[in-house]
C-alpha cells in the first residue's frame, strides 16, 4: 500500500471539509473493496477520510412504505434489521449473501453503491427498487446513479448519505456466485411496486455493469411467473467473459437467476 | 505516523505507525501477537480474523487507525488464562486443525458464529455457509464442522 | 493397544500451541537489525534482459542494496538443479536448462527475479522494487506444452532443442501394440490432467542470518525437509559450506510438497545477508506464491485400453506429454516418469503396458510435485479409463474392475511396482456397502422428481509411498537416497526425545511418533518430546513427502527404539540378576517376567547414565540412533465412491456423497489417518471440480489469485465417510502403508465419473466447473 493520511470525520461537514483539503482523497466506508485495491497499489488515496463513524449517516428507518437505509448501515445490520425484513426482506437476504461474515460486519451500503462494483449485489437491489440515492448535495435516481463500471454519477467531493425506497409489493434476489471470488457472475434483483409495475435490474454479467433487463420488465408485468422471467431472451453480446465463464453461460445465468429471483419473491 | 491506541485482549496499547498500517501489522510487528496471521492478499483466507468491538472481521483488510479506540481481540486473549475457550478445546479435541496456520483464523470466526446464532441453531449448513470467508487447505474442513458443532453444543 | 499406544485416537500434542496463537512460523520470527527482501519480477513470460536500472532504487530511504543476477553469478553462486537424472529412450540425459537464482540473460515466465531490494521496511522495500527499472527484450512465448513442441515455438533454452527436456518410455510397446490389435475391444480416450497450484495457507517465508565472527548462516525457511535444503545449498548453490549453514524449519503452514524444492528466493536471502552484512526476511504474498511456487500437475495424455472378449484387460498403451514450466525443479523430472508411469498397472492384472512420456518447457511457473505427485495422474488415466469401457461394454463399473483386480499378492506389474500386499475386493466391498450402491437408482429417480440429475462413479487406486529403497531410486537416476534418520534420546530421569528427519508440517508427528514411545515401553505421550526441523539439533535426515513419514521415518524410530529397548534390557537384568530374555518393559516399569522383582523405567535410566553399576564392558548412556532404508515401495489403495446431484439450469454440481474405503496398513492414529484423508479428499475434489492454473497464450497468469483461483470452501464440500481396512505392509516393522496422499489420488476420478454419469455425456474435462458442465449438458 502507498502511504496515505487517515481521518476520522464525525460529521459530514467535516468530511467534505477534510477532502476538500487533499490533493486525492476518498471516503472511507468499511473498506471491504477500497483497502485491498490499496494493497494491491492499484489505488491510491493521499487521505481516507471515514465516514463510518458519523451517527446520521447510520441505521434503517422503515415509515409507512418508505424504507431508509443510512448509508453506514453494514450489510450484517442490513441483513439482520427485523423492519426491514417485514417492508423488504429480499434486501436481508441480499445483504446477508455479500461476501462473508467479516466482510458483512465491516462492508457498508454506501461505500458498495458508490464504488459500483460490476458484479457487486447492491447496485441491483437499488437500480431494481427505483431507488433515491441521498447525497451531501442532492437526490439522484438510481437510474441515473449507475454510470458503467466502477463509475457513479457522484461527484468528488460528495458523500452518500442514505439510499430510500418505496417497499414493494414484491421482491427477490437471485445469484449465481462466481466460484473463486463468490462475487456474482450473475445476479437478478425483481421487483413488483404497488402499481403492478415490474423492475428487473441484472448484476455481475453485464460488460458495463449493472442493467436493467425492459424484456424481463414487461413480461412480468404482464405474468409475474419464473417462466416469463427466464423465458426472456439475454443476449450474450453485452455479457462479460473471462476464465470463469463464457458469454453464453452468463446469458444463461441471468435467464434462471431472474427465474429464480421471481420464484423467491413469491 | 501518527499514535494509534486501542484495547487488545483486555490491555491498553500504543505505538506510533504508518496510517496505512493495516491492523494485522499493527498487532503482529508492533504488538508481537504472530498468532493471527496472514494467508492471503485479497481478502478471502480469513487466517487474520479477530474480534473488533465484539464483531469478527478481517484485520488484513482494516487499518489500524480505524480500529483506534476499539476493543480488539485475538487468538492469544481467548482463552481465560490457562483455561481454553471451548471453541479452542473442541478444535483440539476433534482434530479440527493440521498445520494449525488457519486455526486462529477460524476459532475466531466460529466464536463469532456460535454468538450470532446461539449454540442450538447451528446446523452443518449453516456453519459451512458461515465458514464462506475461512480457507483452510489441510483438513477438508470435515473436523472443523465437527469442532464446531461440538463447541456449539457445549456452548448451548 | 494402550490409550496412548499404537491405534489409539490419542489427541494431538501440538494443538495447544496453535490454538492459542503460539505457534512459530516463519514469518512469526524476527531479529534485531532485520531487514526485508522485495524481488523485481517480470512482468513478461519470455523476455531478454538488456539491462538493469537500479540507480532510482539505490537512492530511496531505507535501502542497503539493489542486486541482480550477474552479482549473484560474480560471487559464485550455483545455478538450481534437477536432482533425478531422466535419460530419454535414446540413451540421451535429459536437458536441463540453466537457472540463475536471479535471471541474468533472461527471463523465462512471469514471476521469474530480476533483481532483489534489501530494505529496512517491506514498504521501503517495495518501493524501491517498483524503482527498478529492468530493460526487457520482450521474445514471443509459449504456454501450452503441445504448442511448445511444434517446430515453430519459442526456444526457451539453448540446449534444450524443439522445448524438449526427455522423451522416456517404460514398458514392451510391441507387446502392447499387439494387445489391441487382437483385442475384443478398445477403449480409447484423451485425458488432460489440469494444472494447479498448491496454496498451502502459510505462503513462503525464508530468515537468513549471517554472523561475520563464526563465519556462519542460519535461515530459517518454509521446507518440508530442511537438511536436504542445507545439501543443497551447500553441495550445489556454493552458497555456505554444510557446516557453516544452519536450516531451521520451524512450524510449517502445509506444503503438499510445495514446501519440498529450494527456491530461488531461499539463495538469494542467505547470499544477500553475508553481502549486505543485515539479516535478511522475505515472505511472499499470495500472488507471488501463485506466480512462483512450483506448480502441479499439467498433462495431456492419450490413453488406449484394451479387453478381451471376457472383459479382461490385455493391454494399456499411454502417451503423455507433462509441462515442466520453465525450469525444472528440484524433483520435476522423476514425477511424470518413475512417479507416474510406474502405477500405470492400477489395481489390476495388465499383462502388457507401455507408455511415453515427453516432458516440455514453457513460458510458465516450475512444475513439481504436488499432494500425490504422478500418481493422482496416473490414477485419473486408468479409472476415467475403467469407467467409461464399463459404459462402453454396458457392464457394472465395479464388476468390470473386480473382474480385473488382481488377486494374488507378490504381483509384479510390467512396470516396475512389484505389489507386496492388498485387497482390492475388500474395499471396494466396504466402498459399495458404505454408499449404498446398490440403492443408487432409487436415489437417482428421487432426485429427477427434484429436477436434478444424480450420478454415481468409482476409483479404485493404487499408489506407491514410502519411498523409497535407495539403491533402487539410486538405479533410476535419483541424485540421493530416500532412508530415514531417528535417534532415541533416553534422559537420566527417563523421559524420552525423538529426533527424527521427518518434518511435521500439519502431519500430527509430535503426537503419532510419541504413540510408538508410549506403545514399547508405557511411558506417557507427555513424557516424550519429538523433535525435528533444525539441522543443529537433528541428525541428517531426508524430511516429510511421498507419505514417507510413517512407513520410512517411523521405521526409523522403531528401529533406533530397539537398540534402547535391548540396551535398558541388558542393564535391568545386570541389576535384576536376571536373563535379558526374561526381561519385560510394560507401564513404565521393567519386570522380570513372571516374578515380582521389577525396576522402574527412569531407575533403570539413571543406572545407565551413572554407570555405577552396568554390565562388564557396557558403554553408559541410553541413546540410539538408526537410519532405516526400505525394502520396497508401499501401496496403498482403496476404493472412492462419489455421487453428485447436478443443477440441469446452471450446470452446478454438489457432491452429496463421498464414501472412501482405504487400505493404508497399520495405523498408528485412526484420528489423524482420518484427517488426512479428508484434507486429500477436498484437494482431489478441488482438482476435479474447481481448481486450475490458467495461463494464457502470452504466458500471463490469469489465475494469480484467489479472486480468481478457486479454492474448496467449507460450503463446497459434504462431510466424508471413511473407513480403513489394513493389510499389513510386509515390508516395514510397524507394517503401514502411508496416508497422506490417497484422498488427493483415488477422488478425482470418482467425481468426474459421478458428473458424467449424471449429465450422460462423457466429454467432460477438470475441473467440472459449472460452466463446464452446463456447456457439456447442452451440448
Amino acid at each position: 500500500m502507498y502511504e496515505t493520511k487517515y481521518h476520522r470525520a464525525s460529521s459530514t461537514d467535516e468530511a467534505v471539509k477534510l477532502i476538500g483539503g487533499a490533493d486525492d482523497g476518498k471516503f472511507l466506508g468499511g473498506g471491504q473493496t477500497l483497502i485491498p485495491t490499496m494493497k494491491q497499489r492499484l489505488a491510491a488515496p493521499s487521505d481516507l477520510i471515514d465516514v463510518t463513524r458519523i451517527e446520521a449517516m447510520n441505521g434503517v428507518t422503515v415509515d409507512g412504505g418508505t424504507v431508509t437505509i443510512g448509508a453506514t448501515t453494514t450489510h450484517a445490520e442490513v441483513a439482520g434489521n427485523g423492519d426491514l425484513a417485514k417492508a423488504c426482506g429480499a434486501v436481508c437476504d441480499l445483504a446477508g449473501h455479500i461476501g462473508d461474515p467479516a466482510v458483512r460486519a465491516m462492508g457498508t451500503i454506501g461505500g458498495s453503491i458508490a464504488n459500483n462494483d460490476p458484479a457487486a449485489d447492491y447496485p441491483a437491489a437499488v437500480l431494481a427498487l427505483g431507488a433515491q440515492i441521498m447525497t451531501t448535495k442532492r437526490t439522484i435516481a438510481a437510474d441515473d446513479f449507475f454510470a458503467g463500471m466502477f463509475e457513479t454519477a457522484l461527484e468528488e467531493d460528495e458523500i452518500i448519505t442514505a439510499v430510500t425506497f418505496t417497499a414493494p409489493a414484491k421482491a427477490g434476489y437471485a445469484k449465481f456466485p462466481n466460484p473463486a471470488s463468490r462475487y456474482a457472475m450473475a445476479g437478478v434483483f425483481v421487483a413488483q411496486a404497488g402499481d403492478g409495475s415490474v423492475r428487473v435490474a441484472v448484476t455481475g454479467a453485464g460488460s458495463d455493469g449493472v442493467f436493467r433487463h425492459e424484456g424481463m420488465e414487461a413480461a412480468l408485468a404482464g405474468d409475474w411467473s419464473a417462466a416469463a422471467a427466464s423465458g426472456q431472451d439475454v443476449d450474450a453480446g453485452g455479457m462479460l467473459e473471462d476464465i470463469h465463464a463464457p458469454a453464453d453461460y452468463r446469458a444463461n445465468l441471468v435467464k434462471v437467476m431472474a427465474g429464480r429471483a421471481v420464484e423467491k419473491a413469491g | 505516523m501518527a499514535t494509534v491506541s486501542m484495547t487488545v485482549n483486555g490491555k491498553e496499547v500504543s505505538a506510533d505507525v504508518e496510517d496505512r498500517t493495516l491492523l494485522v501489522h499493527y498487532l503482529r510487528e508492533n504488538l508481537h501477537l504472530t498468532g493471527t496471521h496472514v494467508g492471503c492478499d485479497t481478502s478471502q483466507c480469513g487466517a487474520c480474523v479477530v474480534h473488533v468491538d465484539g464483531k469478527a472481521v478481517k484485520s488484513c483488510t482494516m487499518l489500524a487507525a480505524q480500529a483506534a479506540g476499539s476493543d480488539v481481540t485475538t487468538i492469544e486473549g481467548l482463552a481465560n488464562g490457562g483455561d481454553l475457550h471451548p471453541v479452542q478445546a473442541a478444535f483440539k479435541e476433534n482434530h479440527g486443525l493440521q498445520c494449525g496456520f488457519c486455526t486462529p483464523g477460524m476459532i475466531m470466526t466460529a466464536v463469532d458464529m456460535i454468538n450470532r446464532h446461539g449454540g442450538k441453531n447451528l446446523d452443518e449448513a449453516t456453519i459451512r455457509a458461515e465458514l464462506e470467508g475461512n480457507l483452510c487447505r489441510c483438513t477438508g474442513y470435515h473436523n472443523i464442522v465437527r469442532s464446531i458443532e461440538a463447541a456449539a453444543k457445549a456452548m448451548g | 493397544m494402550g490409550v496412548e499406544g499404537i491405534g489409539a485416537r490419542v489427541t494431538r500434542k501440538e494443538d495447544q500451541r496453535f490454538i492459542t496463537g503460539k505457534g512459530r512460523y516463519t514469518d512469526d520470527f524476527s531479529v534485531t537489525g532485520m531487514h526485508h527482501a522485495v524481488f523485481v519480477r517480470s512482468p513478461h513470460a519470455h523476455a531478454a534482459i538488456k539491462g538493469i536500472d537500479k540507480s532510482k532504487a539505490e537512492k530511496m530511504p531505507g535501502v542497503v542494496a539493489v542486486l541482480d543476477g550477474q552479482q549473484l553469478t560474480g560471487d559464485g553462486i550455483g545455478n538450481l538443479i534437477c536432482g533425478w537424472m531422466i535419460h530419454s529412450k535414446d540413451g540421451s540425459p535429459m536437458n536441463m536448462g540453466a537457472w540463475s537464482a536471479l535471471a541474468t540473460e533472461k527471463v523465462r515466465y512471469v514471476g521469474d527475479a530480476a533483481a532483489v531490494v534489501i530494505a529496512e521496511t517491506p514498504a521501503q522495500a517495495k518501493a524501491a522494487a517498483e524503482a527498478v527499472k529492468v530493460d526487457y527484450g520482450e521474445l514471443p512465448a509459449v504456454s501450452d506444452a503441445s504448442k511448445a513442441l511444434e517446430s515453430s515455438a519459442p526456444q526457451l533454452h539453448d540446449n534444450a532443442a524443439g522445448n524438449l527436456i526427455y522423451d522416456w518410455e517404460i514398458g514392451e510397446a510391441d507387446e502392447v501394440d499387439k494387445a489391441i490389435a487382437g483385442a475384443a475391444h478398445v477403449t480409447e480416450m484423451e485425458i488432460t490432467n489440469n494444472r494447479l497450484v498448491p496454496n498451502a495457507m502459510e505462503p513462503r517465508a525464508a530468515l537468513a542470518q549471517y554472523d561475520t565472527a563464526e563465519d556462519h548462516f542460519t535461515l530459517h525457511t518454509t521446507s518440508q525437509n530442511p537438511h536436504v535444503a542445507r545439501l543443497v545449498l551447500s553441495a550445489f548453490y556454493q552458497v555456505a559450506p554444510e557446516h557453516k549453514l544452519r536450516v531451521i524449519a520451524p512450524d510449517v503452514g502445509g506444503g503438499f510438497g510445495s514446501k519440498i524444492y529450494i527456491y530461488p528466493e531461499e539463495i538469494v536471502c542467505l547470499w544477500a545477508a553475508k553481502r549486505t552484512g543485515v539479516p535478511v526476511k522475505w515472505t511472499a504474498d499470495r500472488m507471488e506464491s501463485f506466480l512462483t511456487d512450483a506448480h502441479g500437475r499439467d498433462h495431456v495424455s492419450t490413453a488406449k485400453m484394451a479387453f478381451d472378449k471376457d472383459n479382461r484387460i490385455v493391454g494399456f498403451k499411454v502417451d503423455t506429454i507433462a509441462n515442466l514450466g520453465a525450469y525444472m525443479s528440484l524433483f520435476s523430472s522423476c514425477v511424470p516418469t518413475y512417479l507416474y508411469a510406474t502405477l500405470l498397472s492400477g489395481q489390476y492384472a495388465i499383462p502388457a503396458i507401455h507408455a511415453n512420456v515427453r516432458a516440455v518447457y514453457t513460458n510458465t511457473a516450475p512444475v513439481d510435485a504436488y499432494r500425490g505427485a504422478g500418481r493422482p495422474e496416473a490414477c485419473f488415466l486408468i479409472e476415467r479409463v475403467m469407467e467409461t469401457a464399463a459404459r462402453e461394454l454396458g457392464v457394472d463399473p465395479a464388476e468390470l474392475r473386480r473382474t480385473n483386480f488382481i488377486g494374488e499378492f507378490p504381483h509384479q506389474t510390467p512396470v516396475i511396482m512389484a505389489y507386496d500386499a492388498g485387497d482390492f475386493g475388500a474395499t471396494l466391498d466396504a466402498a459399495l456397502e458404505a454408499a449404498d450402491y446398490a440403492g443408487f437408482a432409487k436415489r437417482k429417480a428421487e432426485a429427477e422428481g427434484r429436477g436434478r440429475k444424480r450420478g454415481i462413479g468409482l476409483s479404485c487406486y493404487i499408489e506407491a509411498c514410502g519411498i523409497a529403497p535407495s539403491a533402487a531410486v539410486g538405479s533410476l537416476g535419483a541424485g540421493v537416497g530416500l532412508w530415514e534418520s531417528a535417534e532415541v534420546r533416553v534422559n537420566p530421569v527417563g523421559t524420552v526425545e525423538i529426533l527424527t528427519g521427518s518434518h511435521s508440517h500439519g502431519q500430527g508427528h509430535e503426537t503419532t511418533f510419541a504413540q510408538l514411545v508410549n506403545d514399547r515401553f508405557g511411558l506417557p505421550t507427555d513424557n516424550v518430546q519429538v523433535v525435528h526441523g533444525d539441522t543443529d539439533k537433528v541428525q541428517f535426515g531426508m524430511g516429510t513427502y511421498g507419505s514417507r513419514s510413517g512407513a520410512v521415518g517411523m521405521s526409523a524410530i522403531v528401529k533406533a527404539l530397539d537398540k534402547v529397548e535391548a540396551k535398558a534390557k541388558t542393564i535391568a537384568a545386570h541389576l535384576l540378576e536376571a536373563d535379558a530374555g526374561d526381561i519385560v518393559i510394560e507401564d513404565g516399569e521393567v519386570k522380570v517376567a513372571g516374578t515380582d522383582k521389577k525396576l522402574g523405567w527412569h531407575e533403570v535410566c539413571l543406572a545407565a547414565y551413572t554407570g555405577h553399576n552396568l554390565p562388564e564392558g557396557m558403554e553408559p548412556g541410553l541413546k540410539e540412533g538408526a537410519f532405516y532404508d526400505p525394502a520396497n515401495f508401499t501401496f496403498p489403495a482403496g476404493a472412492y465412491i462419489c455421487e453428485v446431484e447436478v443443477d440441469p439450469a446452471t450446470g452446478q454440481t454438489e457432491v452429496v456423497q463421498f464414501v472412501a474405503a482405504d487400505d493404508f496398513g497399520r495405523i498408528i492414529n485412526p484420528m489423524i489417518v482420518e484427517g488426512q484423508v479428508h484434507g486429500g479428499v477436498a484437494q482431489g475434489l478441488g482438482q476435479a471440480l474447481m481448481e486450475n492454473a490458467v495461463y494464457d497464450d502470452a504466458g500471463q497468469l490469469l489465475s494469480a489469485s484467489m479472486m480468481d483461483y478457486t479454492l474448496p470452501r467449507a460450503d463446497d464440500l459434504p462431510s466424508f465417510k471413511v473407513s480403513t481396512h489394513e493389510t499389513i505392509c510386509p515390508n516395514n516393522p510397524l507394517g503401514m502403508k502411508g496416508c497422506g496422499e490417497a484422498g488427493a489420488i483415488g477422488s478425482p476420478p470418482a467425481l468426474i465419473n459421478a458428473i458424467t454419469d449424471a449429465i450422460g455425456n462423457n466429454d467432460l474435462a477438470m475441473p467440472a466447473t459449472a460452466s463446464r458442465v452446463w456447456a457439456a449438458m447442452n451440448s
